[in-house]
């Protein structure tokens, strides 16, 4: 088992080329004749030479040096990091998805159109929305989309003092970097003890001048938001949006939909609920949802069915935000996304949902005697707990995700939200057995212990990895983000 | 399928241990009003064999670029991608990871994005890159945001031979942030130098420039970044990877911060989507850039390896004060890009570059000699070139598409002055047969 | 423990007058919430800072923190020290951590800044 590979570039060795293409067959001119020699590279880019062997080993071995979903439990609270079917790798491969040019003729790409169709249709119908884009390519790009479409709507009916946006302190990053994008600033409500939106605190901060609010329900200590009718309401009543971070609806599938709850606008995660894979950081699509009153403003084009029955796309809105990307979408995500669905059905959705949350609860029953609780209640499909309990130890939330390595656990999410002290947030899904989630308490278990009793062996983990704790500090201070030759 | 792997049986184990009867229970705390009283009506649950078949349909549906023989550019282009790129891709160690995060168990991931930031910088001259964004659109705005930042200043002047759609992008993505966009007419199929130098002033971030252009020309890149520096704004500039290969590197050239779109290696057309923006520039700009970057780093015992790094510019820690919202990068897509062109090397981007331009030359040669067709624009082009014909587009197109040939893209779309105008792409997928049949075929037009 | 001769504001950035010149920087408690400091970014000598604007950042692995000038004025010296050897903030945030000289236009904006023990105060509060 490696430990270790070189950089591509210090595997290269003189002459050495991949490339397989057939020789020029067209009467060849001098390249200086073509394209005068001042626009000429007059250095070579300095690419590493390899044959295919060299460049398939090293990247074989790379990925030995990954976990991966494939390779064990991901309890990312936030992340869904459910199974990715393999049936939907091999469709979205099909030549009839991958082989079209975007610009072709409508005529020529009406199954892709229609994928797109059925599915802004399938989305709709989840979340209880109007319409959708399937335009941003990930979940921010999906709100950066949804609070665009938000300001769009207010400066067209004249209403040019809504400057603010209300997030919940326990949102994600995310959230505020989007509204202040979109050209808003912030108000930060706090939560209350039950984990929820602070309503009196709301009730001070919401105006005329609010544009909107940013909600996720569940919220992201993994807890439905008991008062979310009497949330949206109050917002509304002042002449404010709700937005809908769509980052937890693996809780909720077929159980309530955003736009019953009073959301105007949502953005969905495809490499989240839908099981499209993470790619080791994407790609992943955002679609976004809107009621119809904001139809008007989504970005275009928009896919359409057309009263013949033939698909395509429809340029005319005036009133749309723009675009948000070339092209049309990161469609050959929407492609696994819509698999996924159709492999479900709506009755399988909310079997899916189900799970999730009581996986989430046994695993919560599991460890609520051996970790602090922050909220002693139901959750939804993920829940937060800390390492309060053993503070004796010195031991903390990072050194027990580093010892979970050594089990070979990939650790929950850590440090969010920042409304809990020191947070582990689990989200377990659905696709995860009950073998998986004992085996998975009991380590965390153990490691309790661990915190007591061998105490330094916490604090240094992991020990079994193929590195240890980074030195981030110098990493920052210094950045190195390219290779050099030296000299 | 649902992939749910408890039976019934283990299911009612997993109730007991946390105390209800039902699963119902623990949705108790969802306001009756709002619970949903019926199914969904979302169509499917059925077999992998099902699933397979009905979705294999829906394919059958789409006509390829494998059938026919294209000539669509425009920023999606077709390459042959070396069939060992999507196997290794298929590596689940790969592509069913997370964000690394955790950097003791992502090696793999990291190590193969420092790569790839790596080679962004050594094909666009420049001192770093980023982790990749969502494609060459949205991180060409992202670039133009970033001029403003830089400079303190509110105003960004681009091209209009810029891609249409990025140029569109822009104009979503500018004004909420306060930022003017505007835009600099082009003559003879290349940047208005003299308009451009007239709408320099010292209120000016940074100017956006796609090199080649979207007609396909090669621009004044090295005169236009002087003239900006003048006027202490930044060059922004927008690059096809591929002709890398041959032209002269915007670092080289002199501008401050490259994009463009990497899908030209290791990514099919899709349709697309998923591609993936490039990013790099200057040292003294490393901290602006926005996305996910990877450093090296020591660990404790003193070995290197690969993380995260300077996140705390990111929206995660920053928040509202980042300057950019972007949480992703297009990973995959990347390691896409990373493994096609090291596959490449040195000797293969110059001979892959060079078969583009003589394809596509030897093309624009044929289609001139033919009545009622000639090159709109006489300036130097690398892969893509503008034809002009006197006969309506749709039926040049039409009678191609018969003989299964996609014709070039109709400009009218994007410039309504340039009705009557094709954008032809010939890249190495041809071989001289092809190109024969295409220019056989429209000396048939009358 | 922080010194008794700076003025401090809110955003934990201390004030060392000396004429009409006055040094800035980050106090103890800055440094110590934003953990080991990777980098330093600051105007350029002869650049103007603008009472209430933000001037520079400083960043840790953990944040990005603007610094916020409590005057308006001119900057007259930067510490190029720190921009290599930004831990200095962290070592010695009160001497050779500090990071820029201002020619000040006038002292008026000072007087909101608090003195020693009333910062202090301050501090202890916000911890609860």
């Amino acid at each position: 088992m490696i430990t270790s590979e070189p950089l591509i570039f210090e595997l290269s060795a003189s002459g050495r080329t991949a490339l397989s293409i057939p020789s020029c067959d067209v009467p060849e001119v001098p390249v200086e004749m073509l394209i005068p020699v001042e626009f000429l590279a007059q250095r070579e880019p300095q690419l590493p030479e390899l044959s295919e062997v060299d460049v398939v080993r090293h990247f074989t071995r790379l990925s030995t040096l990954n976990y991966g979903l494939d390779t064990g439990f991901y309890p990312l609270g936030s992340c869904t990091m459910k199974y990715n079917p393999k049936v939907n790798e091999r469709l979205a491969r099909l030549p009839g998805f991958t082989a079209i040019h975007p610009y072709q003729p409508e005529s020529m790409t009406q199954g892709a159109l229609q994928l797109m169709a059925e599915l802004q249709e399938d989305l709709c119908e989840l979340t209880g929305m109007d319409g959708f884009t399937l335009q941003p390519a990930a979940g921010a790009h999906g709100e950066l989309t949804g609070m665009l479409i938000i300001r769009a709507y207010h400066q067209q009916r004249g209403d040019l003092k809504r400057t603010k946006v209300i997030v919940p302190d326990a949102a994600h990053g995310t959230n505020p970097a989007t509204a202040a994008m979109a050209g808003y600033e912030t108000i930060v409500v706090p939560s209350n003890e039950r984990g929820g939106v602070d309503l009196e605190e709301l009730k001070k901060v919401v105006n005329g001048e609010v544009a909107a609010l940013m909600l996720t329900n569940p919220n992201t200590v993994g807890l439905f938001e008991e008062n979310i009718l009497e949330i949206t309401e109050l917002i509304h009543d002042a002449g404010g949006l709700l937005y809908y971070d769509g980052a937890n609806t693996n809780a909720i599938m077929g159980i309530t939909r955003p736009g019953d709850m009073g959301f105007d606008v949502v953005h969905l995660n495809l490499h989240k609920t839908f099981a499209t894979p993470h790619g080791g950081g994407g790609p992943g699509s955002g679609p976004v949802g809107v009621k119809g009153f904001l139809e008007p403003f989504l970005p275009k084009p928009i896919v359409v069915r057309r009263e013949d029955g033939t698909y395509g796309l429809e340029d005319n809105l005036p009133l749309s935000i723009g675009r948000v990307r070339a092209f049309y979408a990161n469609f050959n995500v929407l492609v696994k996304a819509y698999a996924y669905i159709r492999s479900l059905g709506g009755q399988g959705l909310r079997v899916a949902s189900e799970n999730a949350v009581l996986n989430a609860n046994y695993l919560m029953s599991l460890l609520k005697e051996h970790y602090f609780l922050p909220f002693d209640r139901v959750c939804k499909h993920e829940f937060v707990i800390t390492p309060k309990n053993l503070k004796a130890t010195g031991v903390h939330t990072l050194d027990i995700a580093k010892r979970l390595l050594d089990y070979g656990y990939h650790p929950p999410t850590i440090y969010f939200p920042m409304i809990v002290e020191e947070a582990m947030m689990i989200e377990p899904t659905e696709t995860e057995s009950m073998e998986t989630l004992d085996g998975f308490a009991e380590v965390l278990i153990k490691i309790a212990e661990e915190a007591r009793s061998e105490t330094d062996l916490v604090k240094n983990a992991p020990h079994t990895t193929v590195v240890s704790r980074f030195d981030e500090v110098a990493a920052a201070r210094k950045p190195n983000l390219r290779w050099r030759k030296e000299s | 399928m649902n992939f749910v792997p408890n039976t019934d049986s283990q299911q009612e184990q997993l109730l007991a241990r946390i105390g209800v009867k039902s699963v119902e229970e623990l949705f108790e705390d969802i306001p009756k009003e709002i619970r949903l009283k019926r199914s969904l009506n979302i169509r499917g649950g059925m077999s992998e064999q099902e699933l397979v078949k009905q979705i294999t349909g829906l394919a059958n549906k789409n006509k390829t670029v494998e059938e026919y023989s294209s000539y669509l550019g425009a920023g999606a282009y077709d390459h042959f991608i070396p069939s060992f790129v999507d196997q290794l891709l298929l590596r689940s160690e790969f592509y069913t990871a997370y964000t690394p995060y955790q950097p003791e168990i992502s090696q793999g991931t990291l190590q193969a994005i420092y790569e790839y930031q790596t080679l962004v910088c050594e094909l666009t001259g420049m001192d770093a890159a980023n982790a990749s964004m969502y494609d060459g659109a949205s991180a060409l705005a992202e670039a133009a945001l970033m001029t403003c930042d830089a400079t303190r200043r509110e105003k960004v002047l681009v091209l209009q031979t810029v891609h249409p759609e990025y140029r569109e992008v822009m104009k979503t993505y500018l004004p909420s942030r306060g930022v003017e966009l505007i835009e600099i007419p082009y003559l003879e199929g290349v940047a208005d130098l003299s308009a451009l130098e007239a709408a320099l002033q010292e209120d000016v971030a940074g100017v956006v420039l796609q090199n080649p252009n979207f007609f396909g020309g090669v621009e004044k890149a090295e005169e236009i970044a002087q003239m900006v520096h003048a006027k202490g704004a930044l060059l922004v500039m927008a690059v096809n990877p591929v002709s890398l290969g041959l032209l002269k590197s915007p670092g080289e050239c002199g501008a401050d911060i490259v994009v463009g779109e990497g899908q030209a290696f290791g990514n099919p057309l899709n349709f697309g989507g998923p591609y993936l923006g490039f990013l790099a520039t200057r040292d003294k700009f490393v901290r602006r850039m926005p996305g996910r970057i990877v450093g090296v780093a020591k660990d404790k015992n003193g070995k290197q390896g690969y993380v995260l790094t300077l996140q705390a510019r990111e929206q995660h820690i920053r928040r509202e004060k980042a300057s950019s919202n972007i949480c992703s990068n297009e990973a995959l897509c990347a390691l896409a890009f990373t493994m096609h062109l090291s596959a490449l090397g040195k000797t293969g981007i110059l001979e892959l570059a060079y078969r583009n331009l003589q394809n596509a030359h030897y093309a624009s040669r044929e289609i001139e000699k033919i009545p009622g067709l000639n090159l709109a624009f006489s300036g130097p082009f690398f892969h893509e070139f503008v034809v002009e014909t006197k006969a309506e587009p749709e039926i040049v197109n039409a009678w191609l598409l018969e003989n299964k040939i996609i014709g070039g893209l109709d400009l009218a779309r994007f410039y309504p002055e340039l009705d009557h105008h094709l954008l032809f792409c010939v890249t190495e997928t041809k071989c001289k047969e092809d190109i024969d049949r295409l220019v056989a075929r429209l000396g048939e037009i009358q | 423990m922080n010194p008794v001769e700076l003025k401090y504001n809110k955003d934990h950035e201390y004030a060392r007058v000396n004429g009409n010149i006055v040094t800035f920087g980050i106090t103890n408690h800055a440094q110590e919430s934003l953990g080991d400091v990777v980098f330093v970014e600051l105007p350029d000598e002869g650049a103007t800072v603008t009472v209430g604007k933000s001037y520079g950042t400083v960043e840790s692995v953990k944040a990005v923190s603007d610094i916020t000038a409590s005057i308006s004025g001119k900057v007259v010296e930067v510490n190029t020290l720190v921009l290599d050897a930004p831990d200095l903030l962290n070592s010695d945030p009160y001497g050779e951590g500090w990071l820029i000289k201002v020619e000040a236009d006038d002292l008026f904006s000072l007087e909101t800044m608090m003195t020693v023990t009333e910062y202090e105060a301050f501090v202890a509060a916000e911890e609860h």
